[in-house]
């Protein structure tokens, strides 16, 4: 088990984290909601920003900060590489799609 | 091989004697649940990527969202976040050995869950009363794929809580919790209208209870501080899912009037 003793005097932590996912997802609502961007554009905007909150949901609530160096790389660039995988594999053709009109 | 073992009685609950060493020098629990968790998220980021791929390639995509539908999803993901923390509560109970107040967070992560549960089943079967089934929608006639895109993709997430909800139970009532399964199955089969697709839908508490009692019953033991911390690690991938399923899906999608 991780050192969690020394973690356990820090619990604010966890309820700042808490408030910053429910500020980013005040934010997508209000962007979604609003539709300041179009589609394409909206989509990656708001993948980023779940990117950001699933980082602190792994980081802070999953441990995986206070895990070992060997431990977090490895789990987070095998998972990283298969999503880019996915990514590269799928979207140009999805873009393209769109670029030649097919309806 | 000497230098590739080590005693670790901490590790492995007083069991004594020579093991190989743990994988990143965690314990083999907690290993074993962040592959599994690696692997599923494979499982829902393919989904994700057939979900994104048909909503970008298709201009003419429904927008069934309107603004009760959005707030609804909005209070299911304050549902899920709050789970989160209450459920990292549990862990420092855990630690810290507070029975009490281990079995009062982890209920209170079960009711956020039970929580979305409800609003998620609610959400659906509007949609389905709209007409919207995994193969046709009354929104986009030329985009049969929504529905089923859609189905697919929350149905996989739906069933991932209520696992979640159901490993919590064991962990925090052994027991005591399968009795209370068996009347929520009972009694969501028997109050939910035959014509709405949760009355079937909730023989997934059967097959919970089933599964929780052979697990109960052919293996009883105390649970620990490391199975609170792996289950606590199975309920916050659940929670980041939807971190994506949430835009992704409601919010791209959303209607505006």
């Amino acid at each position: 088990m991780h050192d969690s003793a020394t973690h356990d005097d820090s619990k604010g932590q966890y309820f700042w984290v808490w408030g910053a996912l429910l500020v980013l997802t005040a934010v997508e609502v209000w962007l979604g909601y609003k539709q300041v961007f179009q589609p394409v554009a909206m989509l990656e905007v708001l993948l980023g920003l779940s990117v950001i909150k699933s980082a602190l949901i792994i980081a802070y609530f999953m441990h995986l900060k206070f895990e070992s160096a060997i431990m977090r790389w490895t789990l987070t660039i095998s998972v990283v590489a298969c999503f880019v995988i996915m990514y590269l594999f799928f979207f140009p053709d999805a873009g393209r799609i769109l670029r030649l009109g097919v309806k | 091989m000497a230098d590739a073992t080590l005693q670790h009685d901490s590790v492995q609950h007083g069991i004594g004697g020579e093991f190989e060493a743990p994988l990143f020098g965690a314990y083999s629990k907690k290993v074993g649940m962040w592959l599994f968790l690696a692997s599923d998220s494979l499982t829902f980021g393919a989904l994700l990527v057939a979900f994104s791929y048909n909503r970008i390639s298709n201009p003419a995509w429904p927008t069934p969202f309107a603004k009760e539908s959005i707030i609804n999803a909005t209070i299911m993901t304050a549902c899920l976040l709050s789970s989160s923390l209450t459920m990292v509560m549990a862990v420092f109970a855990a630690q810290r050995g507070d029975k009490p107040w281990l079995r009062n967070w982890l209920l209170a992560t079960m009711g956020f869950g039970t929580a979305f549960i409800v609003l998620h089943a609610m959400e659906w079967s509007k949609l389905i009363g709209e007409g919207m089934t995994p193969f046709t929608n009354p929104w986009a006639p030329t985009v049969p794929q929504f529905g089923g895109t859609f189905f697919t993709l929350t149905g996989m997430h739906m069933l991932h809580v209520t696992i979640g909800v159901i490993y919590l139970g064991v962990i925090a009532l052994r027991k005591t919790f399968l009795p209370i399964l068996g009347a929520l199955w009972l009694a969501g089969y028997f109050l939910i209208p035959a014509n709405n697709v949760f009355h079937y839908g909730i023989h997934t508490l059967l097959v919970g209870l089933i599964v929780s009692a052979v697990i109960l019953l052919l293996k009883p033991k105390l649970y620990d501080a490391h199975d609170v911390e792996v289950a606590g690690l199975y309920w916050h991938f659940v929670d980041l899912v939807w971190m994506f399923i949430f835009p992704l899906v409601y919010l791209m999608s959303t209607r505006i009037v």
